[in-house]
């Protein structure tokens, strides 16, 4: 039986690169929308 | 049901479902993960390379998921002409293009080992090619369209367009004989795979389902906000300069 | 009912033949492609001939759709579009008329051009023939899917790369029958009506399918 733990090791690698980039690009433009959404809404009150 | 379709009312019922929906994915995936690594067998002539099998099976699946999810919400799109429905469009695409990938890499991770190739150009690798491709064409679309309400629209059309490959991929290997492997869990009869390894599948799927239901509400919420930020931007622009306020009537 | 239709084509027949209309650029981008490649692959008449059908096939794909995104462009622009979207003839048969007149003026004369060029990558005259059929058979079916990228984009500033890049993955079938089909001709296992007719199936369910997409996406631009 040949040793497959390299390409186990890169195939999970892979995959949670991936998952975490989609999840911290979701979570980071969320935390920017908040920001700038909070920044109109003082914005409106001082007026 | 209805209430939901109300953008504040589903960014409050989005707000209480995400954590569950993460919370249970992250729980399936440290399951799926334990049992894949420390209780499913080797396969008897693959070895230990079938652990790459409970990656890249329920990749496969949600990206194939993915796009009927679309499907669904570009009927919504074209039908009802509803804003949530163009924004559960626009949230889909970028998540199934990476689910596509991580089943193509992995597959690739998987082929290498056991075909002794990194790629073939069989039926089934090429119409999941074809699929990542449509999802690249979808966000160029997006990004190319300003007007998002018209944006939806092309979206919805190019999606029901490319639904003809979801079939395409699904019967590929039972169409063509090819160096893809045919299906074995969903299959008249019965699945032909056995117990100890079908299970770690199945849990591993289930944490790849609700990770892709978390990841789309927290998606779908962004876009209401962007959308939001967007219309309150031309508003505020039209206070200053009254040139802009025909925009904002749009 | 058919005379406005008839109309249209004479007008689209009449535009592409005045200065700045661009017709035969088509062939001359054809006839560029197939001459280049074998620059890129060396002058080995054995190895073109064997991949001429595919050589031809992917020439004939990228001028048919260099073409397209021109297809609704124009008329996007000075307005005549909207005149169609609004007048009784439905959308779909205008849709329809206008990729029979571009197939018409880029697919057939590149048909024709497709056999000469073949005899230059050392082709034999049962798989010019083939190639030849080929074409005929699935130009259709890439006219009238690149109708419906060009529907998408039409009006866009950046609309040409965009809409190769929707139409391009959904060209697949298209391409792999039509190789499968001319390299057929040529001996082979599978028999030539086999991919041939398959071939045919694709174009004819485009023709039944992709005007009322294109005609959807072009609606879609308003309103």
């Amino acid at each position: 039986m040949k040793d497959y733990t390299f390409y186990i090791a890169a195939a999970y690698g892979f995959a949670a690169l991936v998952v975490v980039t989609v999840i911290a690009k979701i979570m980071l433009d969320y935390r920017a929308l908040r920001q700038k959404l909070t920044r109109f809404d003082n914005k409106e009150r001082n007026r | 049901m209805l209430k939901y379709a109300n953008p504040t009312n589903f960014l409050a019922l989005a707000a209480r479902l995400i954590p569950w929906l993460a919370g249970a994915a992250a729980l399936a995936l440290a399951v799926g993960l334990y049992l894949t690594f420390f209780v499913a067998p080797d396969d008897y002539q693959q070895g230990a390379s079938v652990k790459i099998m409970y990656l890249h099976v329920p990749a496969a699946w949600l990206g194939m998921m993915c796009y009927m999810v679309m499907t669904s919400a570009a009927l919504g799109t074209l039908v009802w002409r509803h804003p949530l429905a163009d924004a559960a469009q626009k949230a889909a695409a970028p998540l199934g293009a990476a689910f596509t990938l991580v089943c193509l890499v992995t597959g690739s991770m998987w082929g290498k080992p056991m075909w002794g190739t990194w790629w073939v150009w069989d039926a089934r690798l090429t119409s999941v090619l074809v699929l990542f491709l449509i999802y690249l064409g979808l966000i160029g679309l997006w990004q190319t369209i300003e007007e998002p309400a018209q944006a939806a629209r092309a979206a919805a059309i190019l999606t029901l367009v490319g639904v003809v490959n979801i079939p395409i991929i699904k019967f590929s290997v039972d169409w063509w004989n090819t160096l893809h492997q045919s299906a074995s869990v969903f299959r008249l009869g019965g699945p032909t795979i056995a117990p100890s390894m079908l299970w770690p599948l199945l849990i591993m799927a289930l944490g790849f389902t609700l990770l892709f239901f978390a990841l789309h509400l927290m998606a779908i919420r962004n876009e209401i906000l962007s959308r939001r930020l967007r219309r309150l931007s031309i508003t505020a622009a039209a206070a200053e300069d009254p040139e802009v306020a025909g925009e904002a009537a749009l | 009912m058919s005379s406005p239709l008839l109309a249209l084509f004479g007008r689209e027949l009449r535009i592409a033949r005045s200065v700045g209309g661009g017709g035969a650029m088509g062939v001359v981008f054809f006839l560029i492609l197939v001459s280049l490649t074998p620059f890129a692959i060396g002058p080995d008449l054995n190895l073109l001939s064997r991949i001429g059908p595919a050589i031809l096939w992917i020439a004939a794909l990228l001028s048919t759709l260099l073409g397209l995104d021109r297809l609704f462009q124009a008329d996007a622009d000075d307005g005549s579009l909207d005149l169609f979207v609004m007048s009784s003839t439905p959308l779909e048969l205008v849709v329809l008329t206008k990729c029979a007149a571009h197939w018409t003026l880029t697919a057939l004369p590149l048909i024709a051009a497709a056999p000469l060029l073949g005899l230059t990558l050392g082709m034999e005259p049962a798989a010019l023939a083939g190639v030849a059929a080929s074409l005929l058979a699935g130009t259709p079916a890439l006219t009238l899917l690149g109708a419906i990228g060009a529907g998408l984009t039409a009006g866009l500033r950046r609309g040409g790369l965009l809409m190769a890049v929707l139409i391009l993955p959904l060209t697949t079938p298209v391409l792999i029958f039509g190789v499968a089909s001319a390299s057929a001709a040529s001996g082979g296992t599978v028999p030539f009506h086999t991919p041939f007719l398959i071939l045919c199936g694709l174009s004819l369910m485009a023709v039944a399918g992709a005007p009322f997409a294109a005609a959807a996406a072009l609606r879609a631009r308003e309103a």
